[in-house]
């Protein structure tokens, strides 16, 4: 395989079309902001925006008006609060309405297995006595076909036409390491017809090598590989950055009017060109300090079996 | 919400320290971002040296050296027994049944426990447009015991929910008996006004203890219901000075979520 690496621009350019369903996925660690900034600036429109939990990424795309839908399970801005943007598109239809679809953390996870694995659909023991499935037609009921008879809920499966994967390192190929929280990540990118890795380092093929068991996605499932520091902030990639809870509580604010909200997007995402200009405006004292302790891990053996 | 003069301690902090008392001998707890991650550190100084803090992130025996300030922090990994991808999460660990104890919350619940996170208002067009689900719903069904800490008022305890999010007790125990899960629904409600546990014939909320200083008239008005109330009634008592003295050094030294 040769090396898939591009740009965010161009990334984005050739693999996300209008009307496409888009996962940048990610559980509060490795939400590939800059990904979401790139596809606001190029004002793609229609976009099915899927993730288990929308939070600020979401917000700023949403409100930047590149999304008619959102399929999800948790919606908040975490440890703070609400989305505003997305709460008036959904309460008030302002400036117009949102279509939802929602499940829970489970029901999204396994329509993502489901796509994965070329699954009809996945089974799961949830829903029972809830109203979710009221308000949504996809999730349905089915017997076990074996003498116990359970009745178990089932979900469809989820296939993205792009799923967008940050990590802390990659090859130029794609195969992408991840360490500290995993999310639903492995199966997001799977599940995709395309899949576009963003890594905070690009390495050669013998680090990943020396350690297969970190690698969660192989480049044979990836299209495009993006080198991009710091590309989950005020998200954080684990030993690289911590996450900027000043970010997210100062978001609560800037959501709040549809004024702030514009303010912010033009100074941050439509009047800068890429995402080390972001980078540069923000300064690098700021980026100083969000650096941890290094922690190393042991290393482990696999041995040599020439 | 600063230390009441008379008594010395907040109403975070009794809710805490009583929350924490109910996680006696627990070992595996599915913890909350807040005042339950707070409970849970407690707990496991005190009275639950065993506690294994779980987090739907995907945090098997977290070890945080500083006060999360949401489930997916990265303190809570360093360190941790098991990171794991969020499928495993809930299917081996809490679908399979391995978690004892829960904590939920919500911007409504109801007299059986049953609780509300997902819309104030109308669903297609809501008033309050509130989180949903996240792992709320299969939580409530595998967690051994469900706890519940919500501060109460009018509009947040409940005759008739919006909408039913998370399951809780039916109100029918054979019924509850013969769904099969490995859930008993909640178990306790502990608010700012007192605890309640919940009546083994009717699966109804029942008020078992008044924090110092609080009437059964204010319970009452904070509640959209007329509460049963336990034949025992008692006071729940206050926190220890060793209570208060972890939560206040070490826990929540810069009072985010006990002030």
């Amino acid at each position: 395989m040769g090396s898939k690496v591009t740009t965010m621009k161009e990334a984005v350019a050739d693999l996300v079309r209008d009307g496409d369903t888009v996962a940048i996925e990610g559980f509060t660690h490795l939400i590939c902001f800059a990904a979401g900034h790139e596809i606001i600036r190029q004002r793609r429109r229609d976009l099915t925006l899927a993730r288990m939990t929308p939070d600020v990424i979401y917000d700023q795309m949403i409100g930047a008006g590149v999304a008619k839908k959102l399929i999800f399970s948790w919606l908040g801005n975490p440890g703070v609060g609400s989305l505003h943007t997305v709460r008036r598109r959904i309460e008030d239809h302002d400036p117009e309405p949102l279509e939802i679809e929602e499940y829970s953390h489970f029901g999204m996870v396994c329509r993502y297995v489901a796509g994965a694995s070329n699954l009809p659909f996945f089974p799961i023991r949830s829903y029972y006595e809830s109203d979710i499935p009221s308000v949504n037609q996809n999730i349905r009921t089915m017997v076990s076909p074996y003498e116990d008879g359970t009745e178990v809920a089932v979900v469809p499966p989820l296939r993205p036409d792009v799923t967008v994967v940050a990590c802390q390192r990659a090859t130029e190929e794609g195969d992408a390491q991840i360490w500290g929280l995993l999310g639903c990540q492995k199966e997001a990118a799977f599940a995709a017809e395309r899949v576009i890795v963003v890594c905070e380092e690009l390495v050669d093929e013998s680090v990943v090598r020396r350690d297969p068991n970190r690698t969660i996605i192989p480049g044979v499932v990836v299209d495009a590989v993006v080198e991009q520091p710091f590309s989950c902030h005020p998200s954080f990639a684990q030993g690289y950055y911590d996450r900027d809870n000043a970010f997210y509580l100062k978001w609560d604010e800037v959501a709040r009017t549809p004024e702030s909200f514009e303010a912010w997007l033009k100074e941050w995402v439509y009047d800068l060109e890429t995402h080390a200009d972001y980078l540069e405006k923000m300064g690098a004292d700021h980026w100083e300090s969000l650096k941890p302790e290094p922690a190393m891990s042991g290393e482990v053996n696999y041995g040599r079996y020439a | 919400m600063s230390p009441d003069a008379d008594l010395g301690y907040s109403k975070n902090e009794i809710m805490i320290a009583a929350s924490a008392r109910g996680l006696a001998g627990v070992r595996n707890c599915f913890v909350g971002v807040g005042l339950p991650n707070i409970v849970c550190n407690l707990a496991q100084r005190t009275v639950a040296p065993e506690l294994q803090l779980v987090y739907e992130s995907g945090v098997f025996g977290a070890r945080p050296e500083r006060l999360p300030l949401s489930i997916g922090d990265p303190t809570l990994v360093s360190g941790s027994t098991a990171v794991t991808s969020m499928f495993e999460l809930f299917a081996y660990y809490l679908q399979a049944g391995l978690i004892d104890v829960a904590f939920l919350g919500g911007a409504q619940i109801d007299r059986h426990g049953n609780l509300n996170t997902t819309v104030i208002g109308d669903y297609a067009k809501p008033k309050v447009r509130l989180p949903g689900s996240g792992g709320a719903c299969e939580i409530a069904i595998h967690a051994r015991r469900i706890l519940v800490i919500m501060r109460q008022a009018q509009r947040s305890f409940v005759d008739k929910l919006h909408f039913r999010t998370s399951p809780g007790h039916s109100g029918d125990p054979d019924h509850d008996r013969a769904r099969g899960w490995w859930g008993s629904g909640p178990t306790s409600v502990v608010t700012d006004l007192g605890t309640y546990g919940f009546d083994e014939e009717t699966g109804e909320m029942t008020l078992r203890t008044m924090h110092p200083g609080v009437t059964l008239d204010q319970v009452r008005e904070s509640m959209g219901w007329d509460p049963r109330v336990a034949d025992d009634l008692g006071e729940t008592p206050p926190p220890t000075e060793d209570e208060l003295r972890l939560i206040r050094e070490e826990l929540d030294p810069a009072g985010t979520y006990t002030k």
